[in-house]
């Protein structure tokens, strides 16, 4: 990844290049290392072949849905007449995720190209990057690269002498977690209360103030550059395992392992070698416990299945959870799982948006009953009432954030059961004080 | 332009309703009351509460009825066992912090929490040992209090607020289960309209500070009727406890107040309680006055009514149609000058629905009087009156002035509701009936000819108005019927007006007609 600590030989650096370099953070830096050619590029090429070209490369969103990008693009109508507008969602805040983060700090003009093109692509003249409250190293930067893209026409009423306009606005949440669901982002962005909204409609026939609408993650839009400049077919051809799941993809994998960082390999490579050779594997004497991949809001993944498993979309689905956002929460043996899973538990209660009744008390009602487990109050018919709640929470609300806090206490409870009895039967002393 | 009509089967009866029907509209074609918080037919619709989820074939997961519009041939099941289980949960979640207060809350009897719990809720809660969420109750504004542990986070009073109402000073405040309804900074909820969030909330969260611990909503007598504070004739309810009126609260008519009423309406019902009542017909000869039987009285009546010389009525602009009418009829034969009191006062519109407002014109009847001859200047009536052979009070309420100006005239015949001590000079006083103890028919702005029913009895010997009239008129000799209810009255009226014939009770229903040829209106 080149930062903080040097490329592995077994990652395959595209995004993470420049990380660390930061020359690549000014328009110069970035024109002289290449930067800026692909839009150039993009801005001689109709929108329908742009999207083709990312139809062709198998690009899939890299936000946690993995939908396939240039199909998203393509619902955009054509000659509507509208507004059209494409949103950024840089409001990365699944926990155990900061692959954005970097992105943003050491490659802005990455991201702003591939935005712009973007943009173009989608029919859009106005972008919107809506940064995380919390990231102000990236608000910082992405703003300083946006008015350096600005000052040397890469963005404004006249891209590159083109004629064509992308303007480009960077927006600053007040730090919600749920303001990185997309419909939640865009209320934010219209100035209201970040609810995620009912679809449908969805965001390309109404989104952002009703108008057609495109939401990609940036790590998805700074990988649009490359394609446009390799070519579709070297992306497609980065697979080493399912041919659905192409291109690089950076992992950020933190936890319990001895070099935690952002690494990117081809999709498809072996999970057991992200953890223990790139990510420098277990603190001496451990050993690996489970694995949250998709950020936290994905089931957990026991020894066998994170080892067995192959990074994609697919490869994580095999192994019973889902990539998501790809940020790897790795636990040794000695996590207790009742209280890893009481914590995230606890993130989810607090950040509930409070729209969906099932959601709103669901969450709040579930810490408290590990909770009160962690302090060796617990009650054997609390574990089925866990699931019960669960099973009631999932699949009933209008966005997932319901459904994320039911998968990592469903699937601890499958996987992990040993450690609730424990805490149920008295064997393990109370982890929480407190009456 | 024919709409397009899609089959949709629930719980195996099959509707055919317009395309981009919900569900849940679709169900009440079927006779099925979906459950439901969040949804208001209203207000728009969030989705929010869960509650009426409900399996639609070939749907991967319960579906919102509230917005999800029916398709050709849809099956849909209301009460299969996952959505039952679902209903269940939601009614199992929201009750987690929702105290039961209900023997001291206002709105139990007519809770929808306590309606759908007892309906299809778990006999039992699993939310054992565990504190409910506190919050204190909030003075919201001048007849709002919110009690914050009822709260189900429904939005609709936000919603109302928002968007019917345009005034945005109710938000969502706070996230996850801390969430409550907040009020901005330094406002009040003190819009004209405001008062409907306590109609709307479907708990006691949002209570009335004027209702406050009057009654359980079981002891309430309920009958349908029309706001008789403006010229709008806004559908309501007269809710009374014993015969006393209690609270006035919206019944629903789309085409004129869609859900609503406003707070100068709702709350303006203290004198249909006032006790200073005429509670028999008062005759004066020789200096002073006796009560007297109605028979005297309508005797006394036919020999005022039955001499000639200009005549001078004074009508309150709450008089029903039949009364108006009939004692135009009575005095047919003679020149009349008809007048009728219509208060004003600031016109104050209900945001977004067009049509809706609280009028100027303080009176239901306005139009009514118009229709039957009240066309005379109130000035210029009263100015004549003190040179009149004869003139006829309608339950008017009379300036120092006025009383000296009418003190001049012939004769007075007083139709009074209040014993007025200043009009001991009439040489006839009768008791007559507020609209609450009387039916009728108003005529709103629009010329909607609207029902309204009787709430409670009338005082002593009072009687309708209408009644009086018809009496005198069938005493006088000019008809061998005389009639006995309101609506043979609406009736007979048809062949003094043209615009009335052919109006009936039955025909006008409950939601009323627009008459032929008037200006229509719509609140739509």
């Amino acid at each position: 990844m080149g930062f903080p600590h040097p490329i592995h030989p077994k990652e395959t650096p595209v995004l993470s290049t420049h990380f660390g370099d930061e020359g690549a953070r000014t328009f110069a830096g970035w024109v002289q290392r290449g930067g800026y050619q692909a839009l150039k590029k993009a801005l001689a090429m109709t929108p329908d072949a742009i999207i083709e070209e990312v139809k062709a490369s198998g690009l899939r969103g890299r936000g946690g849905a993995g939908f396939p990008t240039g199909l998203k693009w393509s619902f955009m109508p054509k000659g509507d007449g509208k507004p059209h507008y494409l949103v950024c969602n840089a409001d990365e805040s699944e926990p155990g995720t900061f692959k954005d983060r970097e992105i943003m700090r050491w490659t802005p003009h990455g991201l702003i190209e591939g935005c712009a093109i973007a943009a173009h692509a989608i029919g859009a003249e106005t972008c919107y990057i809506y940064i995380r409250g919390e990231f102000t190293d990236p608000l910082r930067i992405v703003q300083a690269a946006v008015e350096d893209a600005y000052a040397n026409g890469a963005l404004g009423a006249n891209v590159f002498g083109t004629g064509k306009r992308i303007e480009m606005v960077v927006h600053r949440g007040a730090g919600a977690y749920i303001c990185g669901e997309e419909t939640a982002l865009m209320n934010s962005l219209e100035g209201k209360r970040g609810n995620p909204r009912i679809k449908p409609p969805f965001p390309a026939q109404a989104g952002l103030f009703a108008m057609p609408t495109t939401v990609n993650n940036v790590e998805t839009l700074a990988a649009v550059p490359h394609i446009l400049m390799r070519g579709a077919a070297w992306y497609a051809g980065l697979s080493l395992s399912n041919p659905k799941s192409t291109g690089t993809k950076l992992f950020s994998v933190c936890g319990h392992v001895m070099k935690p960082g952002n690494f990117e390999v081809t999709m498809g490579f072996p999970m057991k070698d992200l953890i223990h050779d790139l990510a420098g594997g277990m603190r001496p004497g451990r050993t690996l416990k489970a694995v949250i991949p998709g950020g936290s809001s994905v089931p957990i993944m026991n020894r066998d299945e994170a080892e067995a498993a192959l990074c994609d979309y697919e490869g994580i689905i095999a192994q019973g959870s889902m990539l998501g956002s790809a940020g790897f929460i790795v636990m040794d043996d000695s996590a207790d799982m009742v209280y890893q899973i009481y914590r995230l538990a606890r993130f989810y209660a607090h950040e509930s948006c409070a729209q969906c009744t099932q959601c709103r008390e669901g969450t709040a009602w579930t810490t408290k009953i590990l909770e009160r487990m962690l302090k060796g109050q617990g009650k054997q018919a609390d574990l089925e009432l866990l699931l019960d709640l669960a099973d009631q929470m999932t699949g009933k609300t209008i966005c997932v954030l319901s459904d994320s806090c039911a998968a990592p206490v469903v699937s601890g409870i499958q996987k992990f059961r040993s450690e609730f009895d424990a805490y149920l039967s008295g064997a393990r002393a109370p982890a929480l004080a407190g009456a | 332009m024919t709409q397009e009509l899609l089959a949709v089967t629930i719980d195996g009866r099959t509707v055919r309703v317009p395309k981009g029907t919900t569900i849940i509209e679709a169900a009440k074609q079927a006779g099925l009351i979906i459950p439901h918080y969040c949804y208001h037919p209203s207000l728009p619709s969030p989705a929010v509460c869960r509650m009426c989820l409900v399996e639609v074939e070939k749907a991967p997961k319960l579906l919102p009825a509230c917005v999800t519009t029916v398709a050709e041939g849809q099956v849909v099941h209301v009460h299969s066992e996952a959505a039952a289980k679902a209903r269940e949960s939601v009614l199992e979640f929201l009750l987690i912090n929702h105290p039961l207060d209900c023997p001291i809350c206002d709105q139990a009897g007519e809770c929808e929490l306590q309606n759908y719990v007892f309906q299809e809720g778990r006999a039992g809660t699993r939310y054992a040992d565990y504190a409910k969420r506190f919050n204190p109750v909030e003075d919201f504004g001048p007849d709002v209090l919110y009690v914050a542990n009822r709260c189900i986070l429904c939005t609709r009073c936000v919603r109302f607020m928002d968007d019917v109402a345009q005034t945005p000073v109710l938000n969502v405040s706070e996230r996850g289960d801390r969430a409550y309804i907040g009020i901005m900074e330094d406002q009040l909820l003190d819009h004209p309209w405001s008062g409907n969030v306590v109609d709307l909330c479907p708990v006691g969260s949002l209570i009335s500070k004027d209702f406050l611990h009057k009654a359980r909503a079981w002891d309430l007598d309920k009958t349908a009727s029309i706001c008789p504070g403006c010229s709008q004739g806004c559908n309501i309810t007269i809710d009374t406890r014993d015969d006393v009126v209690t609270r006035l609260r919206p019944r629903p008519n789309l085409d004129v107040n869609r859900h609503f009423i406003c707070d100068h309406g709702r709350l303006d019902y203290r004198w249909m309680n006032r006790g200073d009542r005429v509670e028999a017909p008062l005759v004066r000869r020789d200096g002073a006055t006796q009560a007297t039987d109605w028979d005297t009285a309508i005797h006394r009546l036919v020999e005022l009514t039955a001499a000639s010389g200009p005549v001078v009525v004074l009508a309150s602009g709450r008089a029903s149609l039949e009364s108006l009418g009939l004692v135009q009829r009575l005095l047919a034969h003679r020149e009349v000058t008809a007048a009728v009191q219509l208060p004003q006062g600031d016109e104050a519109a209900l945001g977004s629905i067009a049509g809706l407002a609280l009028r100027s014109e303080r009176a239901p009847n306005g139009a009514g009087a118009r229709m039957t001859g009240y066309t005379a200047g109130w000035d210029t009536a009263v100015a004549r009156a003190g040179a009149a052979a004869l003139t006829v009070l309608l339950d008017v309420s009379l300036t120092d002035s006025e009383v000296a100006s009418i003190q001049g005239s012939g004769a007075v015949v007083a139709l009074a509701t209040l014993d007025d001590p200043r009009l001991t000079f009439a040489a006839l006083t009768l008791p007559v009936s507020t609209m609450v103890e009387e039916n009728g028919t108003y005529l709103n702005r629009d010329h909607r000819a609207q029902r309204y029913l009787q709430a409670k009895p009338a005082p002593g010997m009072a009687r309708p108005a209408w009644w009086v009239a018809a009496d005198a008129w069938a005493a006088g000799g000019r008809d061998r019927t005389s009639l006995s209810s309101a609506a043979e009255a609406l009736v007979s009226l048809g062949r003094d007006f043209p615009t009335l014939a052919g109006v009936t009770v039955a025909e006008l229903g409950f939601s009323g007609r627009v008459l032929d040829g008037a200006a229509a209106g719509s609140a739509r």
